[in-house]
């Protein structure tokens, strides 16, 4: 197992260098820079510009100082947009928020998801599944650039509970709403790989053997049929987990956090070069963890897997 | 001669009046709360005043810093560090006599050599300023070598004779010169600060301003938070504290949180004012804001659509394109049509007499059908053309209006085409295009900060539109005592040849709390202090 986690780690490196050169030449592919704008800079001006950020050298070298800057000091370089600021402060700033409302969301969407799930499926086919599934669809199909403003609609501006937006360095009243609009597809999705997975695990052998046997139900749901039937809901939460403490694009506008899925978008709108690579290998590194993570969790579970 | 120094001698006395900041009429009731929440559309990009890129920048660093002069409520220049100037009779000399009690928040004086650092420091080279040009625009001497490298920051025309007199040197004269002065990128700053902390002199705790307000917290892409400041010199008349800018990137969420109580002033979503007028009659307002919206078309030699290099093309969709349909039905929000380029409302600047803009709209088509005809297009041979615009509902929704009108009325088959923003200003820079939305938002109040980006040595003219005699009159007018008919003379001009279409000028649509006075009422380039803000009692 160990020799296995120091492989998958190894093999890492070398997946965060293709990333990184990939991301690196398609985001120079795209059209315009940093500095373009309606309002043209002078050739001058621009010229300061490129120095000042080493565009003006070749690609290649351009890609070299990168690196040599992530591995000599941790400095995933300057924002071109925001001046003041560099690519680790962005994230410095951004991630905390993201990894907060997203780690909290992520709890909520499994805890109700399963739960959700798991009580569709032992009362197939009865008014209990029909409601159950009935929400599980709905909040998949509601989208969250529906659901925000609806939920500002009702708690902020009808009932006066909540705050409209903003992020108060995580009060909780601010915290509420961006977490539900985050988390409510991730349920559904999780209620509904939980019930067709809990479903099948209820026909198989060895929870008929436990029901022969004359175990209680419920004894039989949480110690035999459950954890089997989690494994497909593991796979799902890997990536699912990245992407929510990474934020969604939707959440951090609507809400106005100040979170890193904003800035994500934003940086490969402005063509903020060193931010919108800071963030991609953020988002790849943690993405490599986490599915290390899960594949860790799946020997843990089902004793067949054996690495 | 005599008439340009009368205008200066004007000039100078009206500036030794002065100023007082937030205007309170006597015997007013203020509010107990005096706190004041505003809306900004993105992330603020930099708080350093030569760096500064956006509107959200520069609305900020106002509070924060203050330049030479400020405006008031109508555009006027009122006295901010400078309390007057002198004019050398040649007219290419300034000096500034500066206010000796204003105050940095650290407690240093603001000398002259605060403003002679800040300058050079906007045209050097190492500073890689997106605004370095402004010093050029200026016309400061050696600006442009400076910045271009070929000189030292040292040799700007720009001196400090003592701690209180401030003296510049520019390359003409230039009668606009002193209405520049209030744009953040010539706002001073404190060097021994920015030496100290480099880049990181912006960020709360290091920032030393002297404007009215001190930086209290800044959470980029969240929130500003700025403080009364004491060390303002006219501190006893600042009432508004504190003022705090929220970033909210979705107009229709900022006016849910308008709405909710926590903002007080906040943009509303085009098409949604007629509603909001009507059910919020005291809050809802539309003021003239200085931007202009067009269609251009790629008039470059071997480049664009040949078609509409012929004037009776251009003419005819000009015509045809109805503006008060795209004003009336799409916008909805107080904006005025346009048949000439300069945005109507500019200081000092009468609208030419475009004569198309007097027919009705019918006429305008028959004018539009014979016109095509002429120029040999017609059912069997239909024009075909594209129009790029970049990603936007507004702009969506105008292009295909637009499409409509030209195919029902003349058979044009116009295919808009959707870019993403650096996809579109990328093309258009590129002369990759036919037809372009464009707009263009005025840099200082001056009608020559629309018409100069016409002029075939303009940087900014994607059209190429190119006329000797329009050239001509705009270089004219940098010197004339009264450069009003030259200006109308190049809308005229502009208009014969349809080098583009003008299609409506702006307007600001605002959503107010009634309370909340102190707001420009007529400054086009909607230009706001927090300094002149207060809140009266209900």
């Amino acid at each position: 197992m160990f020799s296995y986690i120091i492989k998958r780690l190894v093999v890492a490196i070398p997946t965060l260098l293709v990333l990184m050169v990939l991301s690196f030449l398609l985001m120079h592919a795209a059209p315009g820079g940093p500095f373009t704008y309606e309002k043209k800079l002078p050739p001058e001006v621009l010229a300061n510009l490129n120095a000042k950020y080493g565009l003006d050298q070749p690609l290649w070298r351009q890609m070299v100082s990168y690196v040599w800057g992530i591995i000599a000091h941790f400095d995933f370089g300057p924002s071109f947009v925001y001046k003041d600021r560099d690519v680790n402060e962005i994230i410095a700033q951004g991630f905390p928020v993201t990894l907060h409302y997203g780690s909290i969301a992520f709890v909520v969407a499994v805890v109700s998801g399963v739960l959700l799930g798991v009580i569709a499926a032992i009362r197939q086919n009865t008014w209990i599944d029909y409601i159950a599934v009935g929400i599980s669809i709905g909040a998949q199909v509601l989208p969250n650039f529906v659901m925000a403003p609806i939920l500002v609609l009702v708690f902020a501006l009808w009932l006066g509970w909540l705050p409209a937006g903003g992020w108060e360095g995580g009060e909780l009243s601010h915290v509420i709403l961006p977490v539900i609009a985050l988390a409510t597809s991730y349920m559904a999705s999780i209620a509904r790989i939980t019930r067709s997975s809990m479903l099948e695990v209820l026909t198989s052998n060895h929870v008929r053997t436990a029901r022969a046997k004359g175990l209680p139900e419920h004894k039989v749901i949480l110690r035999h049929a459950l954890k089997p039937s989690l494994i497909p809901v593991i796979s799902y939460l890997g990536p699912a987990f990245v992407a929510m403490i990474t934020g969604s694009v939707v959440v951090d506008m609507y809400f106005s956090t100040g979170g890193i899925g904003k800035a994500f978008v934003d940086s490969a709108l402005n063509r903020d070069y060193a931010v919108m690579m800071g963030i991609t290998l953020l988002v790849g590194f943690l993405t490599i963890i986490f599915n290390l993570l899960v594949d860790i969790l799946y020997a843990w579970i089902d004793p067949k897997i054996r690495y | 001669m005599k008439q340009r120094l009368l205008l200066s001698t004007i000039l100078s006395a009206t500036l030794a009046i002065p100023a007082v900041a937030a205007n309170v009429p006597e015997g007013t009731a203020l509010a107990e709360n005096q706190a004041y929440n505003y809306w900004m559309l993105d992330a603020i990009k930099s708080l350093d005043p030569q760096i500064v890129s956006s509107v959200e920048d520069s609305d900020a660093v106002r509070s924060l810093v203050e330049g030479l002069y400020n405006e008031d409520g109508d555009g006027n220049l009122v006295p901010g560090v400078a309390l007057s100037h002198d004019i050398s009779e040649d007219l290419t000399t300034y000096t500034f006599h500066l206010r000796p009690e204003a105050k940095w928040s650290n407690g240093d004086p603001v000398t002259a050599g605060d403003f002679v650092y800040a300058w050079r420091r906007l045209a050097d080279p190492a500073t890689a300023s997106e605004y370095a040009w402004y010093m050029e625009l200026m016309q400061v001497v050696n600006g442009a070598e400076i910045t271009a490298g070929e000189k030292k920051p040292e040799e700007l025309g720009v001196t400090a004779i003592d701690d209180h007199t401030l003296e510049v040197k520019i390359l003409a004269p230039l009668p606009y010169f002193p209405k520049m002065l209030t744009h953040t990128s010539v706002f001073p700053v404190n060097q021994k600060v920015v030496e100290q902390f480099g880049a990181d002199w912006t960020k709360p705790g290091n920032f030393v301003g002297n404007g009215a307000y001190t930086l209290k917290d800044h959470i980029v892409g969240e929130k500003i938070v700025m403080e009364k400041s004491d060390s303002y010199w006219d501190a006893a008349h600042t009432v508004m504290s504190p003022v705090t800018g929220l970033t909210i990137n979705d107009e229709n969420a900022a006016l849910t949180r308008y709405e909710a109580g926590e903002l007080d002033r906040t943009t509303v979503p085009a098409g949604q004012y007629p509603r909001l007028k009507e059910e919020f009659p005291d809050e809802a307002t539309s003021t003239p804001y200085s931007c202009s919206y067009t269609y251009i078309f790629n008039l470059a030699e071997g480049k664009g659509n040949e078609a509409l290099k012929d004037v009776r093309v251009r003419e005819a969709l000009s015509y045809a394109l109805d503006r008060d349909i795209v004003v009336n039905n799409i916008l909805q929000g107080g904006q005025k049509p346009a048949y000439s380029w300069t945005h109507w409302a500019m200081n000092g600047f009468t609208m030419p007499d475009i004569d198309y803009s007097h027919w009705t709209q019918a006429e305008r088509d028959e004018k539009a059908k014979a016109l095509l005809a002429e120029a040999g297009f017609g059912p069997e041979n239909p024009l075909k053309i594209t129009l790029n615009y970049n990603t936007s509902e507004a702009h969506q929704k105008i292009a295909v209006a637009v499409q409509q009108m030209w195919k029902q009325k003349l058979g044009v088959e116009m295919t808009p085409q959707n870019f993403e923003w650096k996809v579109h200003t990328d093309k258009m820079n590129a002369g990759d295009f036919e037809m372009a939305r464009y707009a263009w938002c005025a840099d200082y109040n001056e009608a020559s900060t629309f018409l100069d980006l016409w002029a075939s040595y303009s940087g900014n003219n994607d059209a190429k539109y190119s006329n000797a005699e329009y050239d001509a009159l705009l270089k004219d007018a940098k010197t004339a005592a009264d450069p009003g008919p030259d200006y109308t003379k190049a809308e005229e001009i502009l208009a014969k040849d349809m080098a583009i279409i003008p299609i409506y000028h702006y307007a600001k649509v605002d959503m107010i709390k009634p309370d909340l006075k102190g707001l420009p009422q007529n400054n086009v380039q909607q230009t706001w202090y927090a300094k002149d803000l207060y809140r009266v009692a209900q």
